[in-house]
């Protein structure tokens, strides 16, 4: 009886803890400044979105979730393109060769972006690739390579090989096995792969930072943290901007809330 | 150990079809048309090429510049052997203020943050509707941009109108009230507590998963035994959660190692002196145009989280020893 009292008090706290920021923050995106300095948690005097208003017909923020958008529509899914073939691949052809090329893709999780930044910098400006929303993309892709493959190549070998092997015989090539078989039956675990790569690249600021000089060019987090320039203690803005650039993610989350678990958490076992 | 972490919904498909399968086979017999085909060595040609050159390449270049002077502009530059190591370790107090900060939020962040975890999921671990709805609340911060989340904790810390000063003012506990971020000597740490809120949930969800994992034949056989609660917990759920922790662990120690956007987002760019860890230091060297001294400590800050990880696993192995 204790027990299950304490159980309930310390599950009140910590829902209080995390949802408490959350409510000051949706609240206070309609408050003026003011408004929110002498009264944080409380309702708002109205409902009008003036905050949000601001926000969108500002220059920044509108631009930097195009871009944001465009990147995220490119480099997500070829990243799952590139790594579910290498993820089949390697899953198939088993043996030395097996080995060898997932140890080289995989082995890229254990190298901080801030290791290879550096040269990577040098070597996109020789390539033209920085200031360009192109670049990104690649550095996106790339950055996030070895952790999906590791997620695919989990998950398909667990797919059994009688199947392929069936697909084989009936005359099908490498490729349209891979396609018409792996790929269909992988679907689950390529949307928590794809959901893991999303919240990534959505979410992205160091590579940004290196590589996007133009205004123009900014992504959201980048467009975020120039705001807090701006606005230094404008909080209703910087919360209404906030909810925009969180917007897509949290609307995936509530309706593809599995996807995202299984996604963050495979992540994870790197 | 990766099974602890299978959800449901990427659980592979088996039944009726596979053992129709299995039986055509075995009729046909014809092996030898199911060997392994030569363009299946093609498929992750694309991904090796792509780590080949924004990857590998990259990495060796690092490693060479650490050992240059190079500005990064100049055609020219000199290989200066491994001073750049040696001045970080002895003549740069830039560094190693980063790297003391390093491990002092590191400590903090793994600590707190495992701890809470795994008291969330043993509160957690049984899928009642009001435990699902609270896993997915506190779940949600990690979904969250670091950038996001530092705006939200800057109001929360705010020392004149911020909520938690409000707080602590309104129910009489105005000798903790602080300074926050403000305060050089504990800026850290609220930072580090802002990361463990961020992705508590997330480390939540994977010790559920492991405690899931346990048969539940083994608490009966215990209680029976007449073995109290602290008992059960010391002799099975922290030794069967061994592949669970070790995750978990690895993991908070690899993100409070890259908390570069939570640290930019907080405290600015580039971060006071006591809000710098390595990442950031890295980054302001590298702004500042030292590509290979910035170099250099990044290939510290590589070898140290290898390191860290290593360790980590040694240490938890000795702990988690199963009976």
């Amino acid at each position: 009886m204790a027990a299950n009292l304490s159980r309930r008090a310390i599950l009140l706290v910590y829902t209080l803890v995390v949802a408490v920021p959350l409510l000051v923050v949706i609240l206070g995106s309609f408050k003026t400044n003011e408004e929110l300095f002498a009264n944080p948690i409380g309702l708002p005097k109205s409902f009008v979105p003036e905050n949000f208003i601001a926000v969108i017909t500002g220059q920044d923020l509108g631009g930097a979730f195009l871009n944001s958008s465009i990147v995220a529509v490119v480099s997500v899914p070829t990243t799952l393109l590139l790594a579910s073939l290498a993820a089949y691949g390697v899953s198939r052809m088993g043996g030395f060769w097996s080995w060898l090329i997932f140890g080289f893709l995989v082995l890229g999780m254990a190298i901080p972006a801030q290791t290879n930044m550096i040269a990577l910098y040098v070597q996109f400006q020789q390539l033209g690739l920085v200031n360009s929303l192109f670049g990104l993309m690649l550095v996106n892709i790339v950055s996030t390579l070895p952790i999906a493959v590791f997620i695919l190549t989990g998950f398909m070998k667990t797919l059994p090989k009688e199947l392929f092997e069936a697909s084989a015989i009936d005359g099908s090539g490498p490729f349209r096995t891979y396609w018409s078989i792996a790929m269909p039956l992988s679907a689950p675990s390529l949307a928590a792969a794809g959901i893991f790569l999303f919240v990534i690249h959505w979410n992205e600021l160091l590579y940004p930072l290196l590589f996007v000089q133009s205004p123009k060019l900014r992504t959201l987090p980048l467009a975020l943290l120039s705001y807090q320039g701006e606005y230094q203690t404008n909080y209703p803005l910087l919360f209404s901007a906030v909810i925009l650039a969180s917007a897509p993610v949290v609307v995936a989350y509530v309706f593809l809330q599995r996807y995202f678990v299984a996604g963050l958490t495979a992540g994870v076992s790197k | 150990m990766t099974e602890t972490t299978t959800i449901s919904a990427v659980k592979p498909p088996t039944g009726g079809i596979i053992t129709q399968f299995r039986h055509r086979r075995r009729r046909n017999g014809r092996r030898s048309a199911l060997r392994v085909h030569p363009a299946l060595y093609l498929f992750p040609l694309p991904a090796v090429a792509l780590l080949v050159a924004f990857m590998a390449v990259p990495l060796l270049e690092s490693l060479q510049y650490a050992i240059t002077n190079w500005d990064g502009y100049s055609a020219t530059f000199d290989y200066v052997g491994l001073n750049n190591f040696v001045r970080a370790f002895t003549g740069d107090t830039l560094f190693l203020n980063a790297l003391t900060n390093n491990v002092l939020y590191m400590l903090v962040v793994v600590i707190v943050q495992t701890i809470l975890s795994l008291l969330l999921s043993l509160l957690l671990v049984k899928n009642s509707r009001g435990g699902i709805f609270l896993r997915a609340l506190f779940f949600f911060p990690t979904i969250l941009s670091s950038v996001s989340v530092a705006f939200i904790w800057r109001f929360m810390y705010e020392p004149n109108f911020g909520l938690l000063n409000g707080f602590l003012g309104a129910i009489g506990l105005h000798q903790f009230q602080s300074a926050f971020l403000g305060d050089d000597q504990q800026a850290l740490y609220w930072v580090a507590l802002v990361q463990v809120w961020a992705h508590a949930g997330q480390m939540m969800v994977v010790f559920i998963a492991g405690l899931q994992a346990i048969p539940q034949e083994l608490y009966e056989a215990a209680e029976l035994d007449g073995a109290g609660r602290w008992r059960r917990f010391t002799s099975i759920t922290w030794p069967m959660l061994a592949p669970a922790t070790t995750i978990v662990v690895a993991y908070v120690t690899i993100q409070s190692f890259k908390a570069f956007d939570l640290l930019l987002g907080i405290g600015g760019n580039p971060p006071k002196n006591s809000l710098d860890i390595l990442s950031t230091r890295i980054y302001t060297t590298f702004v500042n145009s030292h590509f290979g001294y910035a170099a250099a400590e990044s290939v510290i800050f590589m070898v140290l989280i290898l390191i860290v990880t290593v360790l980590q696993r040694r240490i938890l192995r000795l702990t988690q020893k199963q009976e």
